[in-house]
Protein backbone atom coordinates (compact mmCIF):
# COMPACT_ATOMS: atom_id res chain seq x y z
CA UNK A 1 0.00 0.00 0.00
CA UNK A 2 1.30 3.14 -0.81
CA UNK A 3 1.94 5.68 2.19
CA UNK A 4 3.74 9.27 2.76
CA UNK A 5 7.10 8.80 4.16
CA UNK A 6 9.18 11.83 5.17
CA UNK A 7 12.41 11.91 4.98
CA UNK A 8 15.70 13.50 5.59
CA UNK A 9 18.24 11.74 3.83
CA UNK A 10 21.79 13.75 4.51
CA UNK A 11 22.95 13.63 7.93
CA UNK A 12 26.45 13.81 9.38
CA UNK A 13 27.60 12.32 12.78
CA UNK A 14 30.37 12.85 15.16
CA UNK A 15 32.47 10.96 12.67
CA UNK A 16 32.34 14.02 9.98
CA UNK A 17 35.09 16.61 11.54
CA UNK A 18 32.50 19.34 11.20
CA UNK A 19 30.18 18.04 13.23
CA UNK A 20 29.74 19.61 16.69
CA UNK A 21 31.66 17.44 18.83
CA UNK A 22 29.82 14.94 21.05
CA UNK A 23 26.56 16.02 19.73
CA UNK A 24 25.66 14.13 16.48
CA UNK A 25 25.49 10.49 18.08
CA UNK A 26 23.44 7.47 17.02
CA UNK A 27 21.34 7.44 19.66
CA UNK A 28 20.71 11.43 20.04
CA UNK A 29 20.21 11.63 16.66
CA UNK A 30 17.20 8.74 16.23
CA UNK A 31 15.78 10.39 19.00
CA UNK A 32 15.20 13.74 17.46
CA UNK A 33 14.50 12.70 14.05
CA UNK A 34 11.86 10.40 16.02
CA UNK A 35 10.73 13.46 18.21
CA UNK A 36 10.53 15.39 14.86
CA UNK A 37 8.60 13.44 13.04
CA UNK A 38 10.85 11.74 10.15
CA UNK A 39 10.05 8.07 9.04
CA UNK A 40 13.66 7.99 7.60
CA UNK A 41 16.68 9.27 7.55
CA UNK A 42 20.24 8.20 5.92
CA UNK A 43 23.73 9.19 7.72
CA UNK A 44 26.13 10.75 5.14
CA UNK A 45 29.06 11.12 6.51
CA UNK A 46 31.95 12.67 4.63
CA UNK A 47 34.08 9.59 2.85
CA UNK A 48 33.36 7.09 5.53
CA UNK A 49 30.39 4.79 6.31
CA UNK A 50 31.96 4.30 9.94
CA UNK A 51 28.87 5.40 11.82
CA UNK A 52 25.87 3.75 9.84
CA UNK A 53 25.64 0.56 12.17
CA UNK A 54 25.55 1.62 14.84
CA UNK A 55 22.89 4.25 14.49
CA UNK A 56 20.69 1.60 12.31
CA UNK A 57 21.15 -0.82 15.48
CA UNK A 58 20.04 2.06 17.36
CA UNK A 59 16.64 2.38 15.18
CA UNK A 60 15.68 -0.88 14.97
CA UNK A 61 13.59 -0.54 18.00
CA UNK A 62 11.61 2.87 17.35
CA UNK A 63 10.04 1.93 13.50
CA UNK A 64 12.79 4.98 12.03
CA UNK A 65 14.71 3.61 9.30
CA UNK A 66 18.29 4.36 8.30
CA UNK A 67 19.49 4.00 5.14
CA UNK A 68 23.22 3.34 4.37
CA UNK A 69 24.99 6.20 2.94
CA UNK A 70 27.67 8.17 2.36
CA UNK A 71 28.82 11.62 1.11
CA UNK A 72 31.78 11.16 -1.45
CA UNK A 73 34.39 13.71 -2.22
CA UNK A 74 35.72 13.61 -6.15
CA UNK A 75 39.15 14.67 -7.21
CA UNK A 76 37.09 18.07 -8.64
CA UNK A 77 35.96 18.53 -5.38
CA UNK A 78 32.09 18.21 -5.87
CA UNK A 79 30.55 16.22 -3.08
CA UNK A 80 27.58 13.30 -3.97
CA UNK A 81 25.46 11.39 -1.87
CA UNK A 82 25.54 7.60 -2.11
CA UNK A 83 22.38 6.05 -0.63
CA UNK A 84 21.84 2.13 -0.08
CA UNK A 85 20.08 -0.57 1.26
CA UNK A 86 22.16 -1.81 3.32
CA UNK A 87 25.55 -1.13 5.85
CA UNK A 88 27.46 -4.02 3.68
CA UNK A 89 27.09 -2.22 0.35
CA UNK A 90 28.19 1.20 1.72
CA UNK A 91 31.21 -0.36 3.41
CA UNK A 92 32.38 -1.79 0.11
CA UNK A 93 32.23 1.47 -1.18
CA UNK A 94 33.75 2.87 2.06
CA UNK A 95 36.50 0.67 0.57
CA UNK A 96 37.23 2.21 -2.78
CA UNK A 97 36.80 5.82 -1.13
CA UNK A 98 39.45 5.26 1.50
CA UNK A 99 42.11 3.49 -1.22
CA UNK A 100 41.94 6.56 -2.88
CA UNK A 101 41.86 9.01 -0.46
CA UNK A 102 45.41 10.37 0.53
CA UNK A 103 46.07 12.20 4.00
CA UNK A 104 45.78 11.99 7.55
CA UNK A 105 43.56 14.24 9.60
CA UNK A 106 45.15 17.48 11.38
CA UNK A 107 42.41 16.94 14.66
CA UNK A 108 43.33 20.62 15.88
CA UNK A 109 42.65 22.29 11.86
CA UNK A 110 39.29 20.26 11.35
CA UNK A 111 37.75 18.88 14.35
CA UNK A 112 37.68 15.05 15.49
CA UNK A 113 36.88 12.06 13.75
CA UNK A 114 34.77 9.38 15.84
CA UNK A 115 33.51 6.13 15.20
CA UNK A 116 30.98 5.07 18.15
CA UNK A 117 28.69 2.63 19.04
CA UNK A 118 25.09 2.36 19.39
CA UNK A 119 25.58 3.02 23.03
CA UNK A 120 26.43 6.46 22.16
CA UNK A 121 30.27 5.33 22.88
CA UNK A 122 33.48 6.44 21.54
CA UNK A 123 35.26 3.22 19.70
CA UNK A 124 38.45 4.80 18.15
CA UNK A 125 39.50 7.97 16.36
CA UNK A 126 39.22 7.93 12.16
CA UNK A 127 42.92 9.38 11.45
CA UNK A 128 41.88 9.28 7.48
CA UNK A 129 41.32 12.96 6.19
CA UNK A 130 38.25 12.47 5.49
CA UNK A 131 37.58 16.21 4.53
CA UNK A 132 39.65 16.19 1.50
CA UNK A 133 39.41 14.64 -1.68
CA UNK A 134 39.52 11.34 -3.40
CA UNK A 135 41.49 11.10 -6.72
CA UNK A 136 38.14 9.44 -7.99
CA UNK A 137 36.55 12.12 -11.00
CA UNK A 138 32.83 12.83 -10.42
CA UNK A 139 32.06 10.11 -13.16
CA UNK A 140 33.70 7.86 -11.45
CA UNK A 141 32.08 8.02 -8.38
CA UNK A 142 28.81 8.00 -9.60
CA UNK A 143 29.55 4.59 -11.17
CA UNK A 144 30.99 3.45 -7.85
CA UNK A 145 27.83 4.05 -6.34
CA UNK A 146 25.77 2.57 -8.61
CA UNK A 147 27.75 -0.57 -9.24
CA UNK A 148 26.67 -1.22 -5.66
CA UNK A 149 23.21 -0.48 -6.23
CA UNK A 150 23.18 2.77 -4.42
CA UNK A 151 21.65 6.28 -5.43
CA UNK A 152 23.41 8.97 -6.81
CA UNK A 153 22.42 11.89 -5.61
CA UNK A 154 24.35 15.43 -5.98
CA UNK A 155 24.79 17.22 -2.67
CA UNK A 156 23.48 20.88 -2.02
CA UNK A 157 23.25 21.94 -6.09
CA UNK A 158 22.40 25.38 -4.76
CA UNK A 159 25.94 26.06 -2.98
CA UNK A 160 28.91 27.46 -4.41
CA UNK A 161 30.77 25.35 -2.03
CA UNK A 162 31.30 21.68 -2.73
CA UNK A 163 28.75 21.12 -5.17
CA UNK A 164 28.30 19.76 -8.87
CA UNK A 165 27.29 23.29 -10.26
CA UNK A 166 29.50 25.67 -8.59
CA UNK A 167 32.69 23.31 -8.52
CA UNK A 168 32.42 22.49 -12.34
CA UNK A 169 29.51 25.35 -13.56
CA UNK A 170 27.00 23.24 -15.06
CA UNK A 171 26.04 19.40 -14.49
CA UNK A 172 27.57 17.59 -17.32
CA UNK A 173 25.76 16.05 -19.99
CA UNK A 174 24.81 12.40 -19.35
CA UNK A 175 25.58 12.66 -15.78
CA UNK A 176 23.89 9.58 -14.45
CA UNK A 177 22.73 11.16 -11.60
CA UNK A 178 19.57 9.79 -9.45
CA UNK A 179 18.56 13.07 -7.88
CA UNK A 180 19.46 16.87 -6.84
CA UNK A 181 19.85 17.38 -3.21
CA UNK A 182 18.57 21.31 -3.11
CA UNK A 183 19.98 22.86 0.67
CA UNK A 184 17.48 24.39 3.01
CA UNK A 185 18.43 27.80 1.99
CA UNK A 186 16.38 27.62 -1.06
CA UNK A 187 13.08 27.06 -2.05
CA UNK A 188 12.43 24.68 -5.11
CA UNK A 189 11.03 27.37 -7.77
CA UNK A 190 13.84 29.41 -6.77
CA UNK A 191 15.91 26.87 -7.66
CA UNK A 192 14.56 26.27 -10.71
CA UNK A 193 14.46 29.06 -11.93
CA UNK A 194 18.45 30.30 -10.67
CA UNK A 195 19.70 27.16 -11.90
CA UNK A 196 17.66 25.34 -14.77
CA UNK A 197 19.39 22.13 -14.76
CA UNK A 198 17.18 21.56 -11.73
CA UNK A 199 14.69 21.20 -13.90
CA UNK A 200 16.22 17.94 -15.73
CA UNK A 201 16.57 16.07 -12.47
CA UNK A 202 14.29 14.81 -9.75
CA UNK A 203 14.98 16.95 -6.73
CA UNK A 204 14.79 16.36 -2.58
CA UNK A 205 15.33 18.86 -0.51
CA UNK A 206 17.67 17.74 2.98
CA UNK A 207 19.43 19.12 5.82
CA UNK A 208 22.99 18.40 5.59
CA UNK A 209 22.35 18.24 9.20
CA UNK A 210 25.90 19.05 10.73
CA UNK A 211 23.83 18.91 14.60
CA UNK A 212 20.57 18.20 16.47
CA UNK A 213 18.84 21.06 15.90
CA UNK A 214 19.55 21.56 12.04
CA UNK A 215 17.88 17.63 11.81
CA UNK A 216 14.74 18.11 9.37
CA UNK A 217 15.20 21.77 8.72
CA UNK A 218 14.31 20.40 5.38
CA UNK A 219 12.82 17.06 4.23
CA UNK A 220 11.50 15.35 1.41
CA UNK A 221 8.10 13.63 1.52
CA UNK A 222 7.97 10.10 -0.66
CA UNK A 223 5.03 8.31 -1.28
CA UNK A 224 5.95 4.61 -1.84
CA UNK A 225 5.06 1.30 -0.39
CA UNK A 226 7.51 0.70 2.60
CA UNK A 227 11.18 1.91 2.29
CA UNK A 228 13.99 0.45 0.35
CA UNK A 229 17.05 2.19 -2.42
CA UNK A 230 15.18 0.71 -5.35
CA UNK A 231 11.23 2.27 -3.62
CA UNK A 232 13.45 5.72 -3.55
CA UNK A 233 14.18 4.90 -7.05
CA UNK A 234 10.66 4.40 -8.42
CA UNK A 235 9.41 7.64 -6.80
CA UNK A 236 12.41 10.12 -8.20
CA UNK A 237 11.40 8.98 -11.43
CA UNK A 238 7.47 9.09 -10.79
CA UNK A 239 6.41 5.81 -11.31
CA UNK A 240 4.16 3.04 -10.45
CA UNK A 241 1.83 5.68 -8.16
CA UNK A 242 5.37 6.13 -6.79
CA UNK A 243 6.24 10.02 -6.04
CA UNK A 244 7.90 12.60 -4.67
CA UNK A 245 6.25 16.02 -2.49
CA UNK A 246 8.37 18.37 -2.37
CA UNK B 1 67.03 65.50 -14.84
CA UNK B 2 68.99 67.71 -18.14
CA UNK B 3 67.86 64.98 -20.61
CA UNK B 4 64.25 65.11 -22.21
CA UNK B 5 62.46 62.16 -22.10
CA UNK B 6 60.81 60.81 -24.85
CA UNK B 7 56.60 61.01 -24.96
CA UNK B 8 54.98 58.26 -23.18
CA UNK B 9 53.62 56.49 -26.17
CA UNK B 10 56.62 56.92 -28.42
CA UNK B 11 58.11 54.17 -30.27
CA UNK B 12 60.70 53.98 -27.78
CA UNK B 13 58.79 53.18 -24.82
CA UNK B 14 56.51 50.88 -26.14
CA UNK B 15 59.25 48.48 -27.58
CA UNK B 16 61.35 48.53 -23.84
CA UNK B 17 58.30 48.19 -21.73
CA UNK B 18 56.89 45.22 -20.79
CA UNK B 19 53.77 46.29 -19.53
CA UNK B 20 52.16 46.93 -23.09
CA UNK B 21 53.48 45.39 -25.44
CA UNK B 22 51.17 42.80 -26.97
CA UNK B 23 51.46 39.43 -25.08
CA UNK B 24 50.86 36.35 -27.34
CA UNK B 25 49.79 32.91 -26.08
CA UNK B 26 53.08 32.21 -27.95
CA UNK B 27 55.23 34.39 -25.86
CA UNK B 28 53.99 32.28 -22.58
CA UNK B 29 53.93 28.71 -23.93
CA UNK B 30 57.82 30.23 -24.37
CA UNK B 31 58.31 32.26 -21.45
CA UNK B 32 57.21 29.70 -18.84
CA UNK B 33 58.28 26.46 -21.19
CA UNK B 34 54.66 25.12 -21.42
CA UNK B 35 53.36 21.96 -22.99
CA UNK B 36 50.49 22.45 -25.66
CA UNK B 37 48.57 19.48 -25.45
CA UNK B 38 45.58 20.92 -28.05
CA UNK B 39 44.69 23.98 -30.49
CA UNK B 40 48.40 25.34 -31.90
CA UNK B 41 46.44 27.48 -34.71
CA UNK B 42 45.08 29.08 -30.92
CA UNK B 43 48.76 30.75 -30.19
CA UNK B 44 49.39 33.50 -32.18
CA UNK B 45 45.97 34.85 -30.59
CA UNK B 46 46.74 38.53 -28.29
CA UNK B 47 46.18 37.48 -24.62
CA UNK B 48 44.72 40.58 -22.70
CA UNK B 49 44.29 39.94 -19.61
CA UNK B 50 44.27 36.90 -16.81
CA UNK B 51 41.90 34.96 -14.57
CA UNK B 52 42.95 32.02 -12.26
CA UNK B 53 40.16 29.92 -10.17
CA UNK B 54 38.80 26.42 -9.42
CA UNK B 55 35.35 27.20 -9.16
CA UNK B 56 33.72 27.20 -12.63
CA UNK B 57 30.82 28.73 -11.41
CA UNK B 58 33.22 32.13 -10.51
CA UNK B 59 35.00 31.61 -14.13
CA UNK B 60 31.69 31.91 -15.88
CA UNK B 61 30.58 35.02 -13.65
CA UNK B 62 34.39 36.89 -14.00
CA UNK B 63 36.70 35.73 -16.71
CA UNK B 64 36.91 37.96 -19.57
CA UNK B 65 37.15 36.78 -23.48
CA UNK B 66 40.99 37.28 -24.09
CA UNK B 67 42.13 35.81 -20.63
CA UNK B 68 44.59 33.38 -20.13
CA UNK B 69 42.94 30.74 -17.52
CA UNK B 70 44.90 29.32 -14.89
CA UNK B 71 43.16 26.37 -12.90
CA UNK B 72 44.06 22.86 -11.85
CA UNK B 73 40.82 21.64 -13.10
CA UNK B 74 40.93 19.24 -15.76
CA UNK B 75 37.50 17.64 -16.23
CA UNK B 76 35.70 18.22 -19.48
CA UNK B 77 33.71 21.30 -18.44
CA UNK B 78 36.23 23.56 -18.40
CA UNK B 79 36.52 23.48 -22.02
CA UNK B 80 32.75 24.56 -22.17
CA UNK B 81 33.41 27.37 -19.95
CA UNK B 82 36.37 28.53 -21.68
CA UNK B 83 34.26 28.71 -25.08
CA UNK B 84 31.57 30.32 -23.21
CA UNK B 85 34.42 32.85 -22.52
CA UNK B 86 36.03 33.30 -25.13
CA UNK B 87 39.14 32.52 -22.83
CA UNK B 88 42.32 32.53 -25.08
CA UNK B 89 43.82 29.78 -23.38
CA UNK B 90 43.74 27.61 -20.52
CA UNK B 91 46.92 27.07 -18.29
CA UNK B 92 46.77 23.31 -16.26
CA UNK B 93 49.13 23.87 -13.42
CA UNK B 94 51.14 21.29 -11.22
CA UNK B 95 51.42 19.32 -14.47
CA UNK B 96 48.21 17.88 -14.00
CA UNK B 97 47.05 15.43 -17.16
CA UNK B 98 43.95 16.27 -18.81
CA UNK B 99 41.79 13.03 -19.47
CA UNK B 100 40.82 12.22 -23.08
CA UNK B 101 37.74 13.54 -22.93
CA UNK B 102 38.61 17.11 -22.23
CA UNK B 103 41.24 16.95 -24.82
CA UNK B 104 38.88 15.79 -27.04
CA UNK B 105 36.43 18.54 -26.57
CA UNK B 106 39.52 21.22 -26.56
CA UNK B 107 40.59 20.07 -29.91
CA UNK B 108 37.22 20.40 -31.78
CA UNK B 109 36.34 23.85 -29.81
CA UNK B 110 39.91 25.00 -30.47
CA UNK B 111 40.54 25.64 -27.06
CA UNK B 112 44.63 26.00 -26.31
CA UNK B 113 45.07 23.50 -23.53
CA UNK B 114 48.52 24.06 -21.76
CA UNK B 115 49.99 22.37 -19.27
CA UNK B 116 52.91 23.73 -17.02
CA UNK B 117 54.41 22.14 -14.29
CA UNK B 118 54.64 24.96 -12.17
CA UNK B 119 52.02 25.85 -9.08
CA UNK B 120 49.17 28.05 -9.77
CA UNK B 121 51.34 31.17 -7.95
CA UNK B 122 54.43 30.77 -9.56
CA UNK B 123 52.58 31.21 -13.04
CA UNK B 124 50.29 34.12 -11.84
CA UNK B 125 53.18 35.89 -10.87
CA UNK B 126 55.29 35.00 -13.96
CA UNK B 127 52.00 36.11 -16.50
CA UNK B 128 51.83 39.23 -14.08
CA UNK B 129 55.47 39.95 -14.83
CA UNK B 130 55.02 39.53 -18.70
CA UNK B 131 52.41 42.56 -18.23
CA UNK B 132 49.39 40.68 -17.80
CA UNK B 133 46.58 42.01 -15.14
CA UNK B 134 43.29 40.71 -14.07
CA UNK B 135 41.97 44.19 -14.04
CA UNK B 136 39.70 45.40 -16.45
Amino acid sequence: MLKEYRADLHIHTILSPCTELTEMLPRAIVTRAHQIGLDVIAICDHNSSENVSPTQKVSLTGGLVVLAGIEITSKEEVHTLGLFNGAEEVRKVQEVVYSTLPGENDEESFGYQVVVNERDEAVYFNKRLLIGATTLSLEEVVELIHSFNGLAIASHVDREAYSIIGQLGFIPPGMALDALELSPKIRVEEARKNFPQCRDYPLITSSDAHSLDDIGKSSTTFVMEGVSVAEIQLALLGTQGRRVLL
Amino acid sequence: MGEKNPPFFSQENLNKSSWNSRVKLKDIVESLGMKVVTAHEGLLREVTGGYASDLLSDVMAHASAGDVWVTLQIHPNIIAVATLKDVAGIVIVQGREPDGETIKKAQSEHIPLLVSELYTFEIVGRLYHMGLSGMR
